[in-house]
């Protein structure tokens, strides 16, 4: 799959049809490759289980540069390429998307292999490219869980401590923070121009110098500026280098919004409306329907 | 460091007997830029307003915050106190400690602690404030109502009779509603149509009024003083300026089974109808679901009768568009559904409603005014009416208001039946009598009193039809005993409801409705025929159950509100507009989808706010996501600082 990928894209990168390949290169181990551009050769790309990296969002980089960008996305990447197009951060016109099969991503620790698959792919449901020119290799992939729901027995979890317990569990967890912004970085929806945190019409961006208030709020925050539009692609779990559960916040407002809005997939579609920008007179204007909802 | 003065009122002793306003005046005192607070028992006097322009010149303040009433209530007062002290207006801040404080708390303690943390969180927003200025905006010269019954109609007369062209939208083929349905009127007996048909000549004759009957409200945009409103006018397949009014064309039709929507289904009409004989204008329609020429292309037998050539089977629906300075609604009233109520059996023919019975007295009527029992044909020995079906009834399935016109209209029932047919008994069960109004319970004891109308006081818990006659199980309470009350026919006070079609209409004017989907006014008892959205206003049972005399009487009402902003050139527009700052901007296009008003374009990356459409409702601020939107009076950082205010 690897060599039809590589022949694909130095054909393309070839004949012009497009300028600029995105993909994975080899990093200084076998199990850490790292997300590149190539423009003339592509001898370094390599495809297998360690690309973890959701190249969706290194498209916004490119967005204002001249030329097509052929890029490589995994199932679940393409819903957060869609996000973005639907967002209006990147141009469909400006991408060749070759969709690549997925056989889940490996997990990491210093550099060796543990044989665990990501979380992710543990639970995930997103085995169809949502947006795509062409495919390669797409029947590798395969269909972990049938239950949908698996993903939500970790939030099931924490819905069941009391409010001190799980108080005690998210301060535990914040503390951790060292506010490297990775996982900001990382997140594609995350993408303001000035994060409300780094920008003076606010005042959080004071508060947060000088009280605990960052490592509570810097994540809930993040997490509430995401919700309707977090496709759960995990990239700010994995990136976090202090191994805080980020995905878990944004995994609880997607469990909300499917139960008191209806099931919504972010990035599945881009006409869609979101859950929370969305109004429709006969399910939102009732009062009684709202107060049922609670 | 802005220079602001805290002025708290009285109110008599609305504010001042729970809330210590001497203890607010000092705290405000110590709240940083406070150079000047103090306290008076009506600050909305001439007095209390003089002092506060006195105190702006001897302290020299920027900023004033006066905590007092609601805003709605009296903001407008002060803003025009401040500007006559040379501020802008808008850098005046209410604190709410009436209706927030005073009125809802019982201890004076409760009421005096949260009394100075909301004029705390005032000031707190005071120092973000800066100076407004609103625009000017055009008014177009040109009222629609929508809904042409009588409160549509007496609305549309007094607004065309001063001077300014009015549109009726009718979504039935006829203008006239409910009270063309109606045999006589309570508590004169004058017969309705007599009263309501030259009315209704008037409006289709009036130069300054245009008639769209058949149609229907489209789309909404714009603000008052400036709505483009589109309607569509359903195909009729009958062209309205050929069409004499002969009539050959329903004699002819073959189909005769519809079911007549102004006989309420008593009777059965032609696929090509008028729904009455008064109907104005005087053209028919032809109900497609009904028609055989338009389901399967044969038959046009009306189009061979028709000799002015009016028929017209490809016509289509029209969409017209105008724009508008106000909009009315009086949309009306539907009797409620009896699904519900299965223990009243309104399956059985012998058992009817208010509008129905109502249509079997009217001598236009079915049965030519002749009371007869619809299942057997024969004159009943006697009627029983039943009152509150689905009113004041506290169960999902009702409905917890009064519908305020049954009792009187059962009196009249009753006293009709009596008058013409002396030997039918007549029986009404009611829960109390409510008569309040001219004449009306002179008219209510007339029935009982000379017209030997019998009242019993109780409810009917079931009507079983036994073929020959009806049985009531019911109670009465008076004598205190249950009975089983044999009857011919039964009439059911069903209670009222807003027509369905009110809610879309209400969404597409932005204007507001209550939990019974009556429309909300501005205020209950000072601004009672306006919405509290501008430019709308209301007229009739949309707005609360009323009977003919008081809907004529707030028809005159809302077309004087029409009026008065009709006869204005400009508006002054609302400053409190949204704003986006470009710098932070992602071009997400969020906003763009929230906003009701259609007032965010996108354009190549970034939003743009068209300040003249743009209503302030903060939709796009909330949605934001990189905080880039803002909300001028109501920006961000000032509500974040009159929260902070408030915990702190």
């Amino acid at each position: 799959m690897q060599e039809l990928m590589k022949a694909k894209a130095q054909e393309m990168l070839s004949n012009g049809s497009v300028t600029r390949v995105l993909a994975w290169k080899k990093g200084d181990f076998e199990t850490n490759p790292e997300p590149a551009f190539f423009t003339k050769h592509v001898d370094d790309m390599v495809y297998n289980q360690y690309c973890a990296t959701n190249l969706s969002n290194f498209m916004v980089g490119v967005e204002k540069e001249e030329g097509k960008t052929l890029v490589f996305l995994k199932p679940c990447d393409t819903f957060s390429f869609n996000q973005l197009l639907k967002e209006n951060r990147i141009s469909r016109d400006k991408a060749y998307i070759i969709g690549v099969g997925c056989e889940g991503v490996k997990v990491i620790d210093e550099m060796q292999e543990t044989g665990a698959l990501l979380e992710k792919c543990n639970v995930c449901t997103k085995i169809k490219h949502m947006v795509y020119d062409e495919l390669i290799g797409e029947d590798v992939t395969r269909r972990v869980t049938d239950d949908p729901l698996t993903r939500f027995k970790d939030i099931e979890a924490i819905e069941k401590m009391d409010a001190g317990e799980r108080f005690a569990f998210w301060q535990g967890e914040f503390s951790k923070c060292i506010r490297c912004n990775a996982c900001r970085n990382a997140c594609p929806p995350c993408g303001c121009k000035k994060c409300v945190f780094d920008n003076d019409n606010y005042d959080t961006a004071q508060k947060a110098n000088v009280t605990t208030f960052e490592e509570q709020m810097f994540h809930i925050i993040r997490a509430y500026h995401v919700a309707g539009r977090c496709t759960d692609c995990g990239e700010c779990t994995r990136v976090c280098p202090q191994d805080i559960p980020l995905h878990l916040l944004n995994r609880k407002f997607i469990k909300d919004i499917n139960a008191l809005y209806g099931e919504f997939q972010a990035g599945a579609d881009i006409e869609t409306l979101g859950p929370l920008t969305d109004f429709n007179i006969d399910q939102d204007a009732e009062p009684s329907i709202v107060y049922d909802r609670g | 460091m802005k220079r602001i003065g805290v002025f708290v009122c009285h109110c008599g002793t609305n504010i001042a007997a729970t809330v210590d306003v001497v203890k607010v005046v000092e705290a405000a005192k110590l709240e940083p830029g406070v150079v000047h607070a103090a306290e008076y028992p009506y600050l909305c006097s001439e007095a209390g307003q003089n002092m506060i322009i006195k105190a702006v010149d001897e302290f020299g303040l920027t900023g004033v915050v006066v905590s007092a009433c609601s805003p709605r209530m009296h903001e407008t007062t002060f803003r025009k106190a401040a500007a006559k002290a040379g501020l802008n207006p808008f850098m005046v801040e209410i604190s709410n400690i009436r209706e927030q404080c005073s009125w809802i708390h019982k201890d004076s303690k409760d009421g005096t602690e949260k009394s100075i943390i909301l004029t705390r969180a005032a000031i707190a927003k005071v120092h973000l404030n800066e100076p407004l200025h609103p625009g000017e905006s055009k008014v177009t010269k040109r009222a629609l109502v929508i809904g042409g019954g009588i409160a549509g109609i007496q609305t549309a007369l007094d607004i065309a009779e001063a001077g300014f062209p009015v549109d009726i939208v009718e979504s039935t083929p006829s203008i006239g509603g409910k009270m063309a349905q109606l045999d006589k009127t309570f508590p004169t007996l004058d017969c309705s149509a007599c009263i309501l048909t030259p009315k209704m000549v008037d409006a289709a004759a009036h130069e300054n009024i245009t008639l769209h009957t058949y149609s229907e409200i489209e789309k909404v945009e714009g603000f008052v003083g400036d709505f483009t409103i589109t309607i569509r006018k359903k195909a009729r397949y009958v062209d309205m300026k050929n069409c004499t009014g002969c009539g050959l064309c329903y004699e002819k039709c073959p189909v005769k089974k519809a079911p007549s929507e102004f006989e309420q289904g008593l009777i059965k009409r032609t696929a090509i109808y008028t729904p009455f004989a008064q109907a104005v204008p005087n053209v028919p329609v032809i109900d497609k679901t009904q028609c055989i020429k338009l389901k399967t292309g044969k038959c046009g037998l009306c189009e061979k009768v028709c000799t002015p050539k009016a028929i017209v089977f490809d016509q289509q629906d029209e969409l017209i568009t105008e724009k508008y300075g106000a909009v009315i609604i009086a949309t009306g009233y539907d009797q409620i559904s009896l699904e519900k109520f299965g223990e009243y059996s309104y399956n059985s023919p012998d058992v009817i409603t208010g509008l129905e019975f109502e249509r079997l007295t009217n001598a236009a009527g079915p049965t030519g005014g002749d009371l007869i029992r619809l299942s057997d044909k024969k004159k009943p020995r006697s009627v029983t009416f039943i009152q509150c079906i689905g009113s004041r009834d506290t169960s999902k399935r009702g409905k917890p208001y009064c519908s305020k016109i049954c009792c009187m209209y059962t009196a009249k029932h009753a006293m009709l039946i009596r008058d013409k047919y002396p030997q039918i008994e007549v029986n009404v069960f009611y829960i109390d009598v409510r008569t309040p109004g001219k004449n009306f319970d002179e008219f209510y004891r007339r029935s009982a009193e000379e017209y030997g109308v019998n009242y019993i006081k109780g409810q009917v818990g079931k009507i079983i039809d036994q073929g020959e006659f009806l049985t009531l199980q019911s109670v009465d309470m008076l004598g205190g005993k249950r009975m089983d009350l044999q009857t011919d026919l039964v009439v059911l006070a069903t209670a009222i409801e807003p027509v369905k079609s009110v809610r879309i209409i209400a969404s597409m004017l932005t204007a507001s409705i209550d939990t019974n989907n009556f429309m909300t006014e501005a205020h209950p008892k000072l601004k009672p025929v306006e919405s509290p959205t501008a430019g709308v206003f209301l007229s009739g049972v949309c707005q609360g159950p009323k009977d003919i005399p008081e809907t004529v009487a707030q028809a005159g009402a809302t077309a004087a509100k029409v009026i008065g902003l009709l006869v204005k050139d400009k508006l002054m527009t609302n400053p409190c507009t949204a704003e986006s700052n470009e710098k932070f901007c992602n071009g997400c296009s969020a906003c763009t989808k929230v906003c009701p008003y259609g007032a965010i374009a996108y354009d190549d990356g970034i939003v743009h706010v068209n300040k003249a459409l743009c209503q302030g409702c903060g939709a796009c601020a909330v949605t934001c996501p990189s905080g880039a939107m803002d909300l001028q009076g109501f920006s961000n950082r000032q509500l974040m600082a009159e929260v902070d205010a408030i915990c702190r």
